[in-house]
């Protein structure tokens, strides 16, 4: 089976993070370290297990800045057999329609069984891209799949629902199935699967080459720390002063311990 | 285009789901400030009394989207069935709750309007038009997000973002509304939702509560934290991250996706404070913080903080709390 894994790339998780002074509406971002967005990472090694048990092909398919190439890279070493990078020094300024539609170009000529993706950016965090781009090509999809199955000519899937429930839902095959972070280990890359990662075949594509351009639904006004729902009474001094200053507070202020 | 918001609410087997009336808040206000009326649907099979309870508000019209097809929630049924109503109605913004079936929805639906989706909005403002509000890297930053072209808009609202109990009462009709739905066109075929047997840990009884997240970096270091709690006499849980990591057992998860507690005091360390997880302790009486990071969202929540390494400062909290061990003896 032939399965496409859509990633991007964030920056790292504990970036430390500043508005940009130039333009308030997005952050600083040109000395910031990136990686493969952690719940694509997850629906990567899904893939991978897919494949390990059913063979066939895993594509990874990324659209970002040729930095992203690194993740792309990343993603061959652990085990994708090939990668379409749709460059774009400007993906930033793409809303979620025309970068799945982008998307949905590049992935729809593949003709995949599977389209697995992560269930939100850690960045943005619309966790939409991907229904959108099952909406584009017309295929079913699932969000939030905690395990899939390949039945004949199906998928049988776990979906989280709220508050510990779960369902199982199945539908015909080509999907997309977005998958939660967590429900498997991820693999690390073997140094043999480094080296093999170089002679991989990665494959360029552009949005004048696909025939999209960028539209916009939305657009960000401004980015800024959000305001204090709380007055926080920060304690200062070494870890042990403040330490000591918390434990009086919470005896003899606020009374709880 | 008529001057209506349409807010869409949610059920689940004749049950509501109780942030569709925090969206409900949202959509009056939201309404009030462009000029226009708030109307409210309900999609499902034999909903007629639920709709009948949503004529209690101030609406314009509470639209029931009854058929058998929608007995069970589908992606396909229920994105069917809504767009039709949509394009009946023409409001001019479309809001849900943002919830998981809202996400598994909602941006389907919007593409067919070729329209995004502003998902998990906090807060709604106005200049020169409504701004919807939402947060970015997981809560760190917010964004002021702005919708451009033609109508309908569509927007889902984060849990807890607006008061259900400040919804406009007022008295309004049902009128149902049959969508046209065919068996072939639904392509899921969901089977009975399920519970899974957790664990006796019952966190939502503690009153002291002492909870890991990430910056606990490995399993290995959770003894630090669990220190922490014996020496309070509290109880260890954990964000996701650190129970899908399988460092602690998924029965002492807190959040929008583990338990909901509200205790005494929680003492949040090496948690940056990511909205699912605030969900579920942002009811706790006092809430300290503990992270490396000042900008992290948790600290928005806290009422004590210390900014620093959590490798040095919980030791010296257990420490601090020896004499009175010692006095307690």
């Amino acid at each position: 089976m032939k399965i496409i894994v859509s990633s991007k790339e964030v920056p790292v998780r504990d970036s430390q993070l500043r508005i940009a002074t130039d333009d308030a509406r997005w952050i600083e971002d040109g000395d910031l370290s990136y990686e493969m967005n952690e719940p694509d990472a997850y629906a990567l090694e899904e893939a991978l297990q897919l494949k390990e048990k059913h063979g066939g092909e895993v594509i990874a398919l990324c659209a970002g800045r040729i930095r992203a190439s690194q993740t792309i890279r990343e993603a061959l070493a652990k085990g994708a057999d090939r990668a379409l990078h749709i460059e774009d020094e400007d993906i930033g300024s793409w809303d979620t329609l025309s970068l799945a539609r982008l998307l949905a170009k590049a992935a729809g000529r593949e003709k995949p069984d599977l389209i697995l993706t992560g269930l939100q950016s850690d960045d943005l965090g619309y966790g939409q891209t991907r229904v959108v781009l099952a909406e584009i090509l017309g295929l079913p999809h699932a969000t939030i799949v905690m395990a899939a199955e390949v039945l004949d000519g199906r998928i049988r899937v776990k979906r989280e629902l709220a508050s510990g429930w779960f369902q199982n839902i199945e539908m015909p095959l080509p999907a997309v199935l977005t998958i939660q972070s967590g429900i498997n280990k991820l693999r690390y890359a073997t140094l043999m699967g480094i080296k093999k990662a170089k002679t991989k075949e990665v494959k360029c594509l552009t949005a004048r080459e696909l025939g999209v351009t960028a539209s916009a639904t939305a657009t960000i006004e401004r980015v800024y720390f959000p305001h204090k729902a709380k007055q926080t009474q920060l304690l200062e001094g070494s870890a042990r002063e403040a330490a000591a200053k918390l434990i009086e507070k919470l005896r003899f202020e606020a009374r709880v311990i | 285009m008529s001057e209506t918001v349409l807010v869409i609410t949610e059920q689940r087997g004749g049950e509501w789901n109780r942030m569709s009336f925090e969206t409900l808040a949202a959509g009056q206000r939201l309404a009030a400030e462009l000029g226009q009326t708030a109307s409210a649907a309900i999609a499902g099979e034999g909903i007629g009394v639920l709709a009948e309870g949503l004529t209690a508000w101030e609406l314009d019209r509470v639209y029931a989207v009854e058929h058998e097809l929608l007995h069970d929630y589908t992606a396909d049924g229920y994105t069917a069935a809504l767009e039709q109503l949509i394009r009946k109605v023409q409001p001019s913004f479309v809001l849900f709750p943002h919830t998981y079936q809202v996400r598994d929805l909602a941006p389907k639906l919007a593409t067919r309007f070729n329209q995004g989706l502003i998902s998990d909005v906090v807060a709604i403002r106005t200049y020169g038009g409504p701004i919807f509000v939402r947060q970015l890297f997981q809560g760190k930053l917010n964004a002021d997000v702005r919708p451009v072209g033609p109508a309908p808009h569509f927007i889902s609202i984060q849990a807890g973002a607006f008061n259900a109990d400040l919804a406009e009462p007022g008295a309004s009709k049902v009128e149902v509304f049959t969508p046209a739905l065919t068996v072939s066109e639904i392509r899921q075929r969901p089977m009975e939702p399920f519970r899974e047997s957790t664990g006796a840990v019952d966190l939502t009884a503690a009153d002291i509560i002492v909870s890991v997240g990430r910056g606990i970096k490995e399993k290995e270091n959770i003894s630090i934290i669990e220190a922490l709690a014996k020496a309070l006499g509290g109880e260890l849980a954990a964000t996701r991250p650190v129970c899908d990591s399988g460092w602690l057992p998924i029965e002492r998860q807190v959040g929008s996706s583990g338990q909901t507690v509200s205790p005494k005091v929680y003492i949040a360390v090496g948690i940056s404070g990511a909205i699912q997880h605030l969900l579920g302790m942002k009811g706790s009486k006092i809430i300290v913080a503990i992270n490396k990071d000042s900008n992290a969202p948790i600290f928005e929540v806290a009422d004590y903080g210390i900014v620093g390494d959590l490798f040095e400062v919980v030791p010296a909290m257990v420490e601090a709390l020896k004499p009175a061990m010692v006095a307690r003896a």
